[in-house]
């Protein structure tokens, strides 16, 4: 188990770091105006030459690559040049993160909670109405875009509710739109998960015996279905924990919330190259880490799973 | 009794029929079990049955006609002219919908429902380009992954770096780096789709090409195109008709989304995700809604319909549903 999961580790690190080379590579070749504040028109080829060589950008590319490593091994990301301009990243990212955070627990809460009770409920009265209502659901939210419906939701939700529109940190009411928002893909993806992994497992032999052997149902779902349904389930969790409390791009960038995923839209559309550059790290990180942990946790949820054989194969 | 003579001719021929291999001959291979048991006619059948998904099929049909030859019917105005007062020589801005613009006026006077079938037609093209190249570049990569085993813990280890990073932000990085176009477009959506289908199309080659029935027809000597047609293929086209039906709302989707944080096709060119994004802009206000609703309510009967029309036939191409 141990040997396992520091070999997925390993891989995992490796992986960090084929990431990290590859993504600083590509911003190479972005156009250099992303290195400029708002005064990139004034200034004569020779200023801009001087500019970009003092943030060292025309030396070689090993030696930016060299310097990059060397910087984020003492926690430096490097400075904004166009959001606040020469402020250290790291500084402007520590002010997001709480907002970040709450919005992406709450929303877990929500999701993990309504998802799996109604993914439940769904099994259970498979084919009625309540079943088709929620399968509506589920339908409509993986099929319409994220990006449309939320603008409705956001539109219409708050004419009716007289919810707030957009975020203040002053109005703990104008939270809960945007967490609920938040949430809703989940919902659907945690209910359609558990109702077909439910309806599947319901049919199969060891259900019939433990009801033969008059075990009751509320026994037979904590026990049995639910522990089951949770093992593929853990595989994913970590990666979905981790990129929620990292920031919903859209949402927090429709409601102005001030987290991580606002401020990479921010970031693009102000052409901050060392910001986007930062983000784009931190998300991909936080990505890989999410699987490793997820693997790790699966390993540990199902002692069923040969680890030798699985560590090969993956 | 036969002749020493007639013996070692009946034996020459027994061993050289018993070590060439033997014709393919259809009707031999008919009369062993004889089924009118037909994969693509019970495919058909079980989605037929599947109400709505015909009357979606019958829709988009429609629909997919209507904005192929929309351009050409009498009366339409171009999707990108701005259109002024005769009178006054002003633009039209913001015109309700009515007699003369079918859906109103743009906040610059362009006609909405020209605007709205020529987005549908961007939109439809990128979704197809990504969702064909996605099943091509999938089945080959995913064949090489499968068949090769030289290769496999080399594409083994691209997979796992390429699919650590959240796609999200991978197709955010490569759209941000080019810059924005209807190429930008379709590269950045074609980056991470293939994955899936890959992965996929791999681990159905390893199932199944050491399984007994294909090794049966490998002895056999079943020519490799009828073990491809017959053996792989009814697990394959599937896989290959649903992920182009599903990879059209996911792809809507994706361009809405990148649209909204600026990375988006550029503004000349109508798509459904410029076309949402213009209405977002015009939506604070009541009375001009109309330019946000319509093209988000075309959008999402087209993703709607793809979406269920896809999960319908990938249900009733699984064999365990034939019977």
């Amino acid at each position: 188990m141990v040997k396992y999961a520091l070999r997925r580790l390993w891989q995992s690190l490796v992986t960090v770091l084929i990431v990290l080379t590859l993504v600083f590579l590509l911003m190479r070749l972005l156009p250099i105006e992303g290195y400029f504040a708002d005064n990139y028109d004034k200034m004569t080829p020779e200023q801009r030459e001087a500019v970009l060589d003092s943030m060292g950008l025309l030396d070689p590319w090993y030696v930016q690559l060299q310097r990059f490593y060397g910087d984020l091994l003492r926690g430096d990301l490097g400075t904004s040049v166009v959001y606040r301009p020469n402020v250290a990243i790291s500084e402007i990212i520590a002010i997001k993160i709480p907002y970040s955070v709450r919005f992406g627990l709450a929303a877990i809460v929500i999701s993990l909670v309504s998802g799996l009770a109604m993914g439940v409920r769904q099994a259970r009265d498979k084919g009625r109405l309540w079943d088709k209502t929620w399968t509506g659901y589920i339908v409509f939210i993986n099929a319409v875009p994220p990006a449309v419906y939320l603008l409705f939701i956001q539109l219409y939700v708050t004419q009716i509710t007289r919810l707030p529109i957009l975020y203040r940190r002053d109005n703990p009411v104008s939270w809960i739109l945007p967490a609920i928002s938040m949430s809703l893909g989940g919902i659907a993806g945690y209910a359609m998960w558990m109702r077909r992994y439910m309806v599947d497992e319901l049919n199969k032999d060891y259900i019939r015996l433990a009801k033969a052997k008059g075990m009751s149902n509320k026994a037979i779902m904590v026990k049995h279905v639910m522990r089951n349904a949770f093992v593929p389930m853990a595989q994913y969790l970590p990666t979905s924990v981790l990129l929620t409390i990292s920031g919903s791009i859209y949402i927090e960038s429709l409601y102005s919330i001030p987290g991580m995923g606002g401020l990479l839209v921010d970031a693009i559309q102000r052409q901050d190259n060392p910001l986007v550059q930062a983000l784009v790290l931190i998300f991909s990180t936080l990505g890989i880490f999410g699987l490793f942990l997820g693997d790790v946790l699966m390993a540990v949820f199902d002692p069923r799973i040969k680890l030798e054989k699985q560590g090969g194969s993956r | 009794m036969m002749s020493a003579n007639e013996r070692s001719a009946l034996q020459a021929i027994e061993d050289q029929s018993l070590f060439t291999f033997a014709e393919y001959d259809e009707q031999a291979a008919e009369r062993t079990g004889y089924s009118n048991y037909s994969y693509w006619g019970s495919t058909v059948r079980v989605f037929l049955k599947n109400k709505v998904a015909v009357a979606l099929l019958l829709v988009m049909m429609s629909l997919l006609i209507f904005t192929i030859v929309q351009p050409l019917l009498p009366g339409q105005k171009s999707p990108t002219k701005i259109h002024n007062d005769p009178q006054t020589g002003i633009q039209i801005r913001n015109h309700k919908p009515g007699g003369e613009f079918w859906f109103g006026t743009n906040s610059i006077g362009q006609d909405l429902w020209a605007r709205i079938w020529s987005g549908t037609r961007t939109s439809l093209l990128i979704a197809l380009l990504v969702g064909i190249w996605e099943v091509l570049f999938g089945i080959v990569f995913g064949a090489l992954w499968g068949y090769v085993r030289q290769l496999d813990a080399l594409i083994t280890e691209v997979y796992n770096v390429v699919s650590n990073v959240p796609n999200t932000i991978l197709m955010m990085l490569l759209a941000y780096i080019m810059r924005p176009s209807f190429q930008t477009m379709v590269i950045a959506m074609c980056a991470t789709g293939w994955l899936g289908m890959a992965r996929f199309v791999r681990n159905q080659i390893i199932i199944i090409r050491d399984r007994e029935y294909n090794l049966a027809s490998r002895c056999l000597g079943t020519p490799t195109s009828r073990i491809i047609t017959k053996n792989l293929l009814p697990y394959l086209v599937s896989v290959i008709v649903m992920r182009i039906a599903l990879s059209i709302p996911g792809t809507i989707g994706w361009e809405v989304f990148l649209t909204y944080i600026g990375l988006g096709l550029p503004i000349h060119i109508p798509s459904l995700g410029n076309l949402v994004n213009e209405g977002r802009a015009a939506m604070m206000s009541p009375s001009l809604r109309y330019q946000l609703i319509f093209p988000a309510v075309v959008l999402s009967i087209i993703t709607i319909s793809f979406y269920i029309m896809g999960n319908a036939f990938a249900d009733a191409s699984d064999p365990r549903n034939h019977f």
